[in-house]
C-alpha cells in the first residue's frame, strides 16, 4: 500500500531545504555497518530510550539482511523510520558508542544507517509485514492525538490484535513529526507514510475530531475498552511584553508548521529575523531561516550558552549557517512604525536588536481542558499529565496517559516508549497476554 | 643501509623482491615499467601453446571493509604467441642486465620441453621455472598441477628440464597435496636448482545467489579456481618452513603466497626463503608497493643490526618445531590495560561463549586467592567514565590469547608472561619421563 500523497501544497516552504543527511547508497550503509564493533552488551542500547539492539540490525545491514534490520528497529521501536531521521543520536546511541573513547574514528552513524534500513520498506508500504500480528481479540482502545505517542501505542496494540481509533482534532495526523521537525531532518511526506505505515497495521485514523470534555469525553469511555491520552502541547507560549499583538510577531511552532504545511509563513522579503529562546525549537526555526535565505538570522536568549536547553551541536550547525546567538537577551517590548510593522526587539538592557521578523520560541501551553473530561486524571503544578511511567496508567483504572502532555516537550523516541508502555499497561490492565513473539516484548522495559 | 641483493642459485638480483609468473608479467611493458619501480626480478608468465581465456576469470572474497583479503583465478598460461614473448623477454634482459628475469614455462612431451628451453635460453633469460602449480584449467590437459601432484612424474618432467637447460631450473609447486615434502624432494632428487611456493589453492570463491552459478561467474557457468591473496599466507608460510627445515632439501626457496607488504617478505625470508614473489598484492594496488617494500626490509635489517638480507633467511626455522616440543610449564595470561579499554566487551563475549569464562567487568567478584592486577583500576576507570572496562581472574586464565585477538584496540590487551618460574618440559619429555598420560593431571 502506498501512502496517500501529501496534502500539503508542492510548493510549500520547507522543500527548499535540503536534505542534512541524504539516505546512504547501499554500498555506503554497508561500508559503515562493517565498522561497527557488534560490542557485547553495547552502550548504544542502552542509551535508546526505546532500546533498539542496534548492534543486531547494523549486522544485519552489513550481510544485506535489510528486512531484518528493518524487523530488529521496528520491533523495539515502531517509528524507528522517523526516529532515525529526528533523533539527537549525538547526546543518544551514537553518542555512547564506544569509538567515542578511542578517539579514533567517528562513533558510528546509527540514525542513518537506521533510515537505511527502513525507510524504503516505510515508504513502498511493506513495513507491516515484518511484524508478526495477533489475530483480533475483541478489545478496543481509543487514543487521544495522533503524535508519535498515540501512533506508538495504536501500532503497538494493534499488532496484540486490538482494535484502534486514533482521534486528532488537526486536519493531518503525525503531530509534531509531520508540522514540527526541523525539513532538513524529515520533511512532512515521510511523517505522513509512517502514518500510512500505522494505519496499514490496521489502526483506524480520524483526523479532524477533535475529543472534548462532556458528550465526547464519556461517549469514548463508554465505546471502548481503555482511552490513551496524548494530546501533546497547546499553542506556543507569548513573551506578554508591548507591541507582541501584531503582524511580523508569530510563535514557532506555528511559524514552523506553516512553513512545513503551505500556510503562509512571512518570509518574502524578511532582511532580519529574530528567534526568541535557547531551546531546540529556537535552534530549528533559526536554522529554517538562515536556510531559506534570511540575510540575517539572530537569537536572543535570555542566559548563557551554557544554560541553554537545546543542543550544543544543532547550535554550532546554527552558528555554521550565519545564526548569531545574542546571550543575556531579554526582550522588553517590540518596536512599530507608523503602519504598525515590526521594526525591532527593545531589550532589557537597552540594546534595540532592529528586525522585521521575530519568531517566539519560549514553550508550549500545556492543554488542561482534556484531562478534566476525564474523572480520575490528574494534572500536575505545571499542568502536565499525571500517569505512571512504567505503565502509562493515570488515576482511571482505563485511562492511560504519555507524550509531550505529561512530560513537557521532549524526544519523539521519549513519546514512542511512552506509547508502547501504555501499550504494555494497557494489556496489562485488560488481562491481554502479550504473546511471546511479539514486538511489544522487544527493547526497553 | 643494508644490503638487499641476493644470488638465488647463480641468479642474481638487486633485492628480493620479484613478480610471480602472472598477470603482471604478461608484457614486457609491464616488467620494464616493474623493474623501474623497483622489482628486483621478474617471472615471466608462463610460456606453452597460447590458450584462449574465458570472461570473467577473476574471483574475489572481501571481509567486512576489506577487498581482496582472498583471490581467486582461472586465467590460464599466455594468450600470445611465443615468438612475441621472446622477442620481448630478449629486448627486456637487454635493458635491464642486472635484473633477473626468469621464464616460467608449461608444455607437455619431453621434445616440447627441449624445444622451449633452448628458444628461451636464446633470450638471454636468467633462469626458467617449471609451473608444476596451475591447479585449473591446464591440469585438465596433463599439466601444471596434474605434474606437480605427482612426485614420480614431476620427478621424470623435471630431469628432462635439468638434462636440456645450461640455466638454472625452478620448479614451482602446488600446494593441492597432502606433504609438501614429496613434491619438493622429488624435485630436489631431479636436480633441480630452487623450488618455488607456494602456487594457487584448488578453491571455489563462492556463489551468485541470484544465478546460482559459482564466482567467477562464465556465461551460466564456473569452474574452480586457483585461490591466493593474503588469506593463503598461513599455509605459504608453513609450507615454506616445512621445505626449509627438511634436510633433503638443498637448494634454494623462492616464497609465495599472500605477501603484501615487507613485513610478509622478512617473515617468508625468516622461515627460509631467498627471494619472495608477489601477484596479488601488485594485482591490487600496483608495481609501486615495491617501494615500500624496500625501504621497510632495509631499515628492519638495519634496525636488527643485519648487514644482509642473507643474514635473516631462515632466523625463525629453529624455533619452529613439533608440538611434542612446546614447554607445557610455559604460561601467560591476558592483561587488558583499562586506560586503553573502550567498553566493547568483544573479549568477555568472547572469553564467556568460547573460552574459559574469566573476563569480567565492574565488581564482579573475584574468587578468595585469585588474581586480577587491573581490577581496581578497572573498576576506578569505569566508575570515573562509564566505560564498562574488562579485567581478567589470572587463575582462570588459560593464556589462549583469543581475547587479545578479537580486541580491535592495538595494544589494549597484551599477554603477560605468568610461568612463575616453573621449568621447561614439553610433552616429549613427559613422554620420555613416563608422566604424559594426562598432562598436568593425574600423573603429574
Amino acid at each position: 500500500m502506498n501512502p496517500a500523497p501529501p496534502p500539503f501544497p508542492e510548493d510549500r516552504l520547507e522543500r527548499k531545504l535540503a536534505d542534512a543527511k541524504p539516505l546512504y547508497a547501499p554500498a555506503e550503509a554497508v561500508v559503515e555497518a562493517n565498522r561497527c564493533l557488534y560490542c557485547h552488551d553495547a552502550p548504544c542500547v542502552a542509551a535508546c530510550p526505546t532500546g533498539i539492539d542496534v548492534p543486531t540490525f547494523i549486522r544485519r545491514i552489513g550481510t544485506d539482511n535489510v528486512r531484518g534490520a528493518a524487523k530488529t528497529i521496528l520491533s523495539a521501536n515502531v517509528l524507528g523510520f522517523s526516529c532515525a531521521r529526528v533523533c539527537p543520536v549525538e547526546v543518544l546511541c551514537a553518542g555512547a558508542c564506544v569509538y567515542n573513547a578511542w578517539h579514533r574514528d567517528p562513533p558510528i552513524a546509527i540514525g542513518r544507517l537506521q533510515r537505511y534500513a527502513t525507510e524504503d520498506l516505510v515508504r513502498s508500504g511493506r513495513a507491516a509485514s515484518l511484524l508478526s500480528r495477533a489475530p483480533a481479540n475483541g478489545k478496543r482502545v481509543a487514543c487521544v492525538g495522533a503524535g508519535p505517542a498515540s501512533l506508538a501505542c495504536a501500532a503497538y496494540l494493534a499488532l496484540e490484535g486490538f482494535g484502534v481509533t486514533i482521534y486528532e482534532k488537526r486536519p493531518f495526523a503525525g503531530g509534531l513529526n509531520t508540522s514540527g521537525v526541523a525539513p532538513y531532518k524529515m520533511p512532512a511526506d515521510d511523517a505522513l507514510a509512517e502514518v500510512a505505515f500505522v494505519r496499514s497495521l490496521g489502526v483506524e485514523i480520524r483526523t479532524g475530531v477533535a475529543v472534548a470534555p462532556g458528550p465526547t469525553s464519556e461517549s469514548l469511555l463508554r465505546e471502548f475498552d481503555a482511552v490513551f491520552l496524548a494530546p501533546g502541547l497547546g499553542a506556543d507560549s507569548s513573551l506578554g511584553v508591548p507591541g507582541e499583538d501584531g503582524p511580523g510577531v508569530i510563535g514557532a511552532v506555528e511559524w514552523i508548521e506553516r512553513m512545513k504545511t503551505g500556510a503562509e509563513a512571512f518570509v518574502a522579503g524578511v532582511q532580519r529575523a529574530v528567534v526568541v529562546g535557547g531551546g531546540n525549537t529556537a535552534i530549528d526555526a533559526a536554522r529554517e531561516l538562515a536556510g531559506l535565505g534570511v540575510p540575517s538570522v539572530s537569537m536572543l536568549y535570555r542566559r548563557t550558552t551554557a544554560e541553554m536547553s537545546g543542543y550544543a551541536h544543532e547550535m554550532e550547525h546554527a552558528r555554521l549557517e550565519g545564526v548569531v546567538l545574542v546571550e543575556r537577551a531579554v526582550p522588553e517590548r517590540f518596536e512599530r512604525n507608523g503602519k504598525g510593522e515590526l521594526t525591532g526587539v527593545q531589550l532589557k538592557n537597552g540594546d534595540m536588536v532592529r528586525c522585521d521578523l521575530a519568531v517566539v520560541a519560549i514553550g508550549q501551553a500545556r492543554i488542561a481542558e482534556l484531562a478534566k473530561a476525564f474523572p480520575g486524571v490528574k494534572l500536575d503544578a505545571r499542568g502536565s499529565l499525571v500517569a505512571d511511567a512504567k505503565t502509562g496508567a493515570t488515576g482511571h483504572p482505563r485511562v492511560f496517559a504519555g507524550g509531550d502532555a505529561m512530560h513537557g516537550g521532549e524526544l519523539v523516541v521519549t513519546a514512542v516508549q511512552d506509547g508502547k508502555r501504555a501499550a504494555r499497561g494497557i494489556c496489562a490492565a485488560l488481562k491481554i497476554g502479550i504473546r511471546n513473539d511479539s514486538p511489544l516484548r522487544a527493547g526497553h522495559e | 643501509m643494508a644490503d638487499l641483493t641476493i644470488d638465488f642459485a647463480g641468479i642474481k638480483a638487486p633485492n628480493p623482491f620479484w613478480l610471480a609468473s602472472a598477470p603482471p608479467t604478461n608484457t614486457g611493458d609491464q616488467v620494464m615499467r616493474a623493474f623501474d619501480a623497483g622489482w628486483g626480478g621478474a617471472v615471466w608468465k608462463t610460456l606453452g601453446d597460447p590458450i584462449v581465456d574465458t570472461s570473467s576469470r577473476f574471483g574475489a572474497i572481501s571481509v567486512g571493509n576489506e577487498r581482496m583479503v582472498g583471490f581467486n583465478n582461472i586465467e590460464l598460461i599466455t594468450d600470445r604467441p611465443l615468438e612475441v614473448n621472446l622477442r620481448e623477454i630478449r629486448e627486456c634482459k637487454k635493458r635491464y642486465p642486472k635484473h633477473a628475469l626468469i621464464v616460467s614455462l608449461m608444455v607437455e612431451s619431453k621434445e616440447d620441453w627441449r624445444d622451449i628451453i633452448r628458444r628461451v635460453e636464446d633470450t638471454g633469460a636468467d633462469g626458467i621455472e617449471l609451473n608444476f602449480g596451475c591447479p585449473h584449467g591446464m591440469c585438465e590437459r596433463g599439466m601444471g598441477s596434474a605434474v606437480g601432484q605427482e612426485p614420480d612424474v614431476l620427478k621424470v618432467v623435471a630431469g628432462w628440464a635439468v638434462e636440456f637447460s645450461k640455466l638454472p631450473v625452478l620448479v614451482k609447486l602446488t600446494p593441492n597435496v597432502g606433504d609438501i615434502t614429496d613434491p619438493g624432494v622429488a624435485a630436489v632428487e631431479a636436480g633441480v636448482h630452487g623450488l618455488s611456493l607456494i602456487n594457487t589453492i584448488k578453491s571455489l570463491t563462492g556463489v551468485d545467489l541470484d544465478r546460482m552459478v559459482p564466482h567467477p561467474v562464465v556465461g551460466s557457468r564456473s569452474t574452480n579456481g586457483g585461490y591466493c591473496g593474503p588469506a593463503v599466507k598461513p599455509i605459504a608460510l608453513h609450507m615454506v618452513a616445512a621445505l626449509a627445515s627438511d634436510p633433503r632439501v638443498t637448494v634454494p626457496i623462492s616464497g609465495i603466497g599472500g605477501i603484501s607488504n615487507w613485513r610478509d617478505a622478512a617473515e617468508f625470508i625468516a622461515l627460509g626463503s631467498t627471494s619472495v614473489q608477489v601477484c596479488t598484492a601488485v594485482m591490487h594496488y600496483g608495481f609501486r608497493i615495491v617501494g615500500d617494500m624496500i625501504e621497510g626490509l632495509s631499515d628492519f635489517l638495519d634496525e636488527k643490526g643485519m648487514k644482509s638480507v642473507n643474514e635473516l633467511r631462515g632466523k625463525a626455522l629453529e624455533a619452529f618445531t613439533d608440538w611434542g616440543n612446546l614447554d607445557l610449564n610455559y604460561k601467560v595470561a591476558a592483561n587488558v590495560d583499562p586506560g586503553k579499554c573502550i567498553g566493547c566487551d568483544l573479549c568477555l563475549v568472547a572469553c564467556r561463549d568460547s573460552s574459559v569464562n574469566c573476563i569480567h567487568t565492574d565488581g564482579h567478584p573475584l574468587p578468595a586467592g585469585h588474581r586480577a592486577p587491573t581490577r581496581e583500576a578497572a573498576i576506578a576507570r569505569a566508575k570515573e567514565t562509564g566505560i564498562k572496562v574488562t579485567w581478567v581472574d589470572w587463575d582462570e586464565c588459560t593464556g589462549c590469547n583469543l581475547c587479545s585477538h578479537v580486541c580491535p584496540v592495538p595494544g589494549c590487551i597484551t599477554m603477560v608472561d605468568d610461568t612463575r618460574g616453573k621449568p621447561f618440559e614439553s610433552w616429549n619429555d613427559r613422554l620420555t619421563k613416563g608422566t604424559a598420560n594426562v598432562p598436568g593431571g593425574l600423573h603429574d
